[in-house]
């Protein structure tokens, strides 16, 4: 009786703790749903309206809304698919190869993962408008294209899964470096690969500082960008903000629940190992 | 350095032969595994340009009076001078430190809490929990201030309209001081209570349950194990959550800027370091101040997290 009575207790501090996380969401979505006037009216509309489509046509007339998604889109891509490659590599090439000064080698980087970063802001942007890539992509998807904690990740991960036989058995059949990395390796990393993808994908399309200040163009503005500037300048017309947000949200949230269970223990575990 | 180097000097002694087979060995050693050094380059390549470098280049420009533009002239100190002088400075270091603390320490205590009601071994739906915990942490932070500015909307807000119900008047939450630090902390608690409770629930099923059997044979009670047991194993986690924390609270931007924007709000309640950072050197174009800046939250960084891991380390040694 007492254990039930406690059981009780627990699921209802549960539900309470997922209501408060959720709601946010569910909110977000009903003020989509309203006009302006209803989003600020005294009770507030806790139920879905009907002025959706008319709030999202103007968000289209209002900011090239597809062409900042597109953006968000390629940066974001671009900048996984090399991160995957670029650490990938290294991580393997850590793994499973002994070479002069490896040691020190990975010592120096995992050193680097405490380089503060928000110190370097300024030469950073002073660098890059010195390359000439202020406004560009190339200032959002290069520096971070191979990075300490990717590259710690897979290695973690090849040193478990690769068995140092099938490298061997490799090359007997005459597989050189890179095809040991690509056809024979790459296959049984996929797991801490897909981690790694959505992880990548997920903090390049919230970034939101460094796009802010290296994109001068509305026309490469990325969408966290975009949405920010349109809740600078539309500050009458909420009702096109919220929906504007809706969208922005809805991508990362179907591509979270495609990988959440996986995602979620090995952020738990990327956080015990470090 | 390497393995059979060491090896082979071991073998023959006082050779005299030693020293240049030696030399000729790393030597060939290191062209022999050219392709691991090739694959292995991109970051060191990439850290050095867009790591060390504006590291070091932040300090020389800390010392300079720059626009950006024009010509750079040497300034001195002056720079930190001014820093140290500016009260806005200040009010930006106690703005932060104020929305960390309003924030981690809930933040932390309802993620413990969370972990602990997860970790019951009877709990069904476990994983449904997990990624309804997690969400908020995968949504923008832009996204994010948008929705929580009508919920601390200054008139009709969600909150305000709470308020009604229980016959209170409407608060003014984004023309206060610490109505907005209120906002950006709870703003920061919701999107990182489901990450530090995931963490902490891998950290409590790290912990062998053998440990909790012996110490129930031994007549434990459950308190006695929790202080025992789970506390000083979980210390290594808890000092990882608050060193992340830490890092990430001295780091807030995104939430005061889209909320109220550059300047903090009415009463600059919400003017965080970064965000003066953003402003004076993006904004106002001064780009060597910028730097001191930086290096001044560095510092502050440093010697919070240093704190921090005393406190945590200390409390260790104590109950031992």
């Amino acid at each position: 009786m007492v254990k039930r009575k406690s059981a009780l207790l627990l699921y209802v501090g549960l539900f309470i703790g997922l209501i408060v996380s959720i709601f946010p969401f569910y909110w977000l979505a009903v003020m989509a749903t309203r006009t302006t006037a209803e989003i600020y009216s005294f009770p507030p509309k806790f139920w879905f309206g009907t002025h959706l489509i008319d709030n999202l046509t103007r968000v289209f007339d209002s900011v090239d809304f597809v062409g900042a998604f597109l953006n968000s889109l390629f940066v974001a891509t671009c900048s996984t698919v090399l991160v995957l490659f670029f650490d990938s590599l290294a991580g393997f090439t850590f793994a499973k190869f002994n070479f002069p000064g490896k040691k020190w080698l990975f010592v120096l980087l995992l050193a680097t993962m405490m380089a503060p970063s928000q110190l370097s802001l300024v030469p950073s942007f002073v660098i890059m408008a010195k390359f000439g890539w202020v406004g560009s992509f190339k200032a959002l998807i290069i520096p971070g294209m191979a990075n300490a904690f990717g590259i710690f990740w897979i290695r973690q991960y090849a040193q478990e899964s690769v068995p140092s036989e099938l490298l061997d058995a490799g090359r007997i059949d005459g597989c050189g470096f890179f095809r040991l990395y690509w056809n024979v390796s790459l296959p049984i990393l996929r797991p801490a690969l897909s981690f790694l993808g959505a992880f990548t994908f997920i903090g390049s399309w919230n970034d939101y500082l460094w796009p802010l200040i290296i994109l001068n163009d509305e026309k490469k503005f990325t969408l966290q960008v975009a949405l920010s500037s349109l809740n600078g300048i539309y500050v009458t017309d909420y009702a096109m903000i919220v929906a504007g947000t809706l969208l922005a949200v809805i991508p990362l949230i179907v591509l979270f629940l495609f990988v959440s269970k996986q995602f979620i223990s090995d952020i738990a575990a990327g956080a015990i190992k470090s | 350095m390497s393995q059979p180097l060491q090896q082979r000097t071991q073998f023959d002694p006082g050779s005299s032969l030693q020293v240049p087979e030696r030399k000729r060995g790393l030597a060939t050693e290191i062209w022999k595994h050219r392709k691991q050094y090739l694959a292995i380059s991109p970051f060191y390549i990439l850290f050095a340009v867009f790591g060390l470098f504006p590291i070091l280049f932040s300090m020389y420009l800390s010392f300079q009076k720059w626009d950006g533009i024009g010509v750079m002239t040497f300034n001195g100190v002056n720079n930190y001078q001014f820093m140290v002088t500016d009260p806005e400075f200040w009010k930006a270091v106690g703005n932060t430190l104020l929305i960390w603390i309003y924030s981690t320490i809930p933040m932390l205590f309802f993620a413990l809490i969370i972990a602990f009601l997860l970790n019951a071994s009877f709990v069904r739906f476990r994983t449904f929990f997990r990624i309804g915990y997690f969400l908020p942490n995968v949504t923008s932070l832009v996204a994010v201030a948008i929705v929580f500015s009508t919920v601390f909307s200054n008139n009709y807000g969600l909150l305000n309209y709470i308020l009604s119900q229980f016959g209170a008047d409407p608060v003014e939450w984004l023309n206060k001081t610490w109505g907005i630090q209120l906002a950006v902390s709870i703003m920061v608690i919701w999107r990182w209570v489901g990450y530090n409770a995931i963490i902490y629930l891998a950290g409590l099923q790290s912990i062998p349950t053998v440990l909790y059997e012996a110490a129930k044979i031994d007549g434990a009670t459950g308190i006695q194990s929790f202080f025992r047991i789970t506390i000083p194993n979980l210390r290594p986690i808890i000092l990882f959550t608050v060193i992340t924390s830490t890092i990430g609270g001295m780091q807030i931007f995104t939430e005061p800027q889209v909320l109220v924007g550059n300047d903090g709000g009415v009463s600059g309640g919400g003017l965080t370091i970064v965000l003066y950072l953003y402003r004076e050197a993006f904004v106002n174009n001064y780009f060597g101040y910028g730097s001191a800046v930086g290096w001044g939250m560095f510092i502050l960084i440093a010697l919070i997290s240093l704190i921090n891991w005393r406190v945590v380390q200390g409390g260790g040694a104590k109950d031992e």
